[in-house]
């Protein structure tokens, strides 16, 4: 079984354009007031990388 | 390292659009070049001009950012005097078939040890939505708002007929294979052209009425399949990706030197 990793979010170079939200399988993420990028379910994230691999603006780290 | 070590930092965020899927290929190309171990100053980027251009800024290698159409010109020349070095050219579909077509074709032609990624977003996104080589009949543009008549180059076809020995398409949604397909084009040994399908969800997806980067990237999730698909015999709408081509034939930098040595012996 893969470790469980946080997510790092770069707020200054998220421009929450949303692909991170509408592609995770498991639903984790969401856009908060602002427009940008928040792991709103943790525990259920399965760290399959998708997120950051898709985002645009390199604003997402798994670590 | 961490995806963003190859990253000039003083130049982040970028200036692409929100969700452009340019900023998609510039982090599996980083991966790629992550996986396969190479050192920064073993690499050379160079581009010419567009959105995808501006690449070559944002990465910490050697770069050249030079003149529209003429990146593969520039990579020709560094290639012959430093061939030891590894030289990537990003291009966009105007860029690599329009303004550069025929250095892309005779790249090609020659074999030279380069990888040519043209990120195929059908339109010129700089300049205001023009439409492309690659748009397309039918497709609206800021030049063609009444539908375009020009039929679309097939990417793939005209590098392989033009002798290109590795040959592959992907898409910015499939980022797996993406990075797969980078790593193979970087270490082939001639001339590779890797075509990704990449969203513009500023000016194409808007004046086509597809919407935004999730819908651009759901239409080639939708409109893709692997080489090979049954789909594809019930509907031949569909794109190929995939590699199409992996040969070997005698690369240019090579013979060059062979003809230098030939020429030695006087």
């Amino acid at each position: 079984m893969k470790k469980k990793k946080e997510h790092r979010i770069n707020r200054e170079w998220c421009k929450g354009c949303g692909i991170c939200v509408e592609f995770c399988p498991k639903e984790v993420l969401v856009l908060d007031e602002e427009g940008k990028v928040k792991v709103e379910h943790p525990d259920e994230c399965i760290s399959c990388g998708l997120c950051e691999m898709r985002c645009p603006d390199i604003a997402i780290e798994l670590v | 390292m961490a995806v963003r070590d190859y990253l000039r930092e003083r130049f982040m965020p970028h200036i692409w659009c929100p969700g452009c899927g340019n900023g998609i290929v510039m982090n599996n190309l980083i991966r790629a070049i992550e996986e396969l171990g190479w050192n920064k100053n073993d690499i050379v980027m160079v581009t010419g001009i567009g959105c995808s251009a501006r690449i070559s800024g944002y990465l910490d290698f050697h770069t050249l950012h030079t003149i529209h159409g003429r990146a593969l010109a520039f990579a020709t020349g560094l290639k012959l005097a430093r061939p030891e070095l590894n030289v990537i050219v990003p291009m966009g579909d105007g860029d690599a078939t329009a303004i550069g077509g025929n250095h892309l074709i005779h790249a090609a032609r020659r074999n030279i040890d380069i990888a040519a990624i043209i990120m195929n977003n059908q339109i010129y996104g700089m300049t205001g939505g023009q439409y492309s080589p690659l748009s397309g009949y039918g497709a609206k543009a800021t030049t063609a708002p009444y539908g375009n008549i020009d039929q679309a180059f097939d990417i793939v076809e005209l590098a392989k007929a033009s002798g290109a020995t590795f040959v592959a398409r992907t898409t910015t949604y499939h980022v797996k294979s993406m990075i797969e397909i980078f790593e193979k084009a970087l270490t082939h040994k001639g001339f590779s052209v890797v075509e990704v399908l990449t969203q513009c969800p500023t000016y194409y997806g808007r004046k086509n009425k597809i919407g935004d980067a999730v819908d651009l990237m759901n239409y080639f999730k939708d409109r893709t399949v692997p080489i090979g698909s049954k789909k594809k015999e019930q509907d031949p709408s569909l794109i190929e990706r995939g590699v199409f081509v992996d040969e070997q034939k005698p690369e240019y930098c090579s013979e060059y030197a062979k003809v230098i040595e030939r020429a030695s012996k006087g």
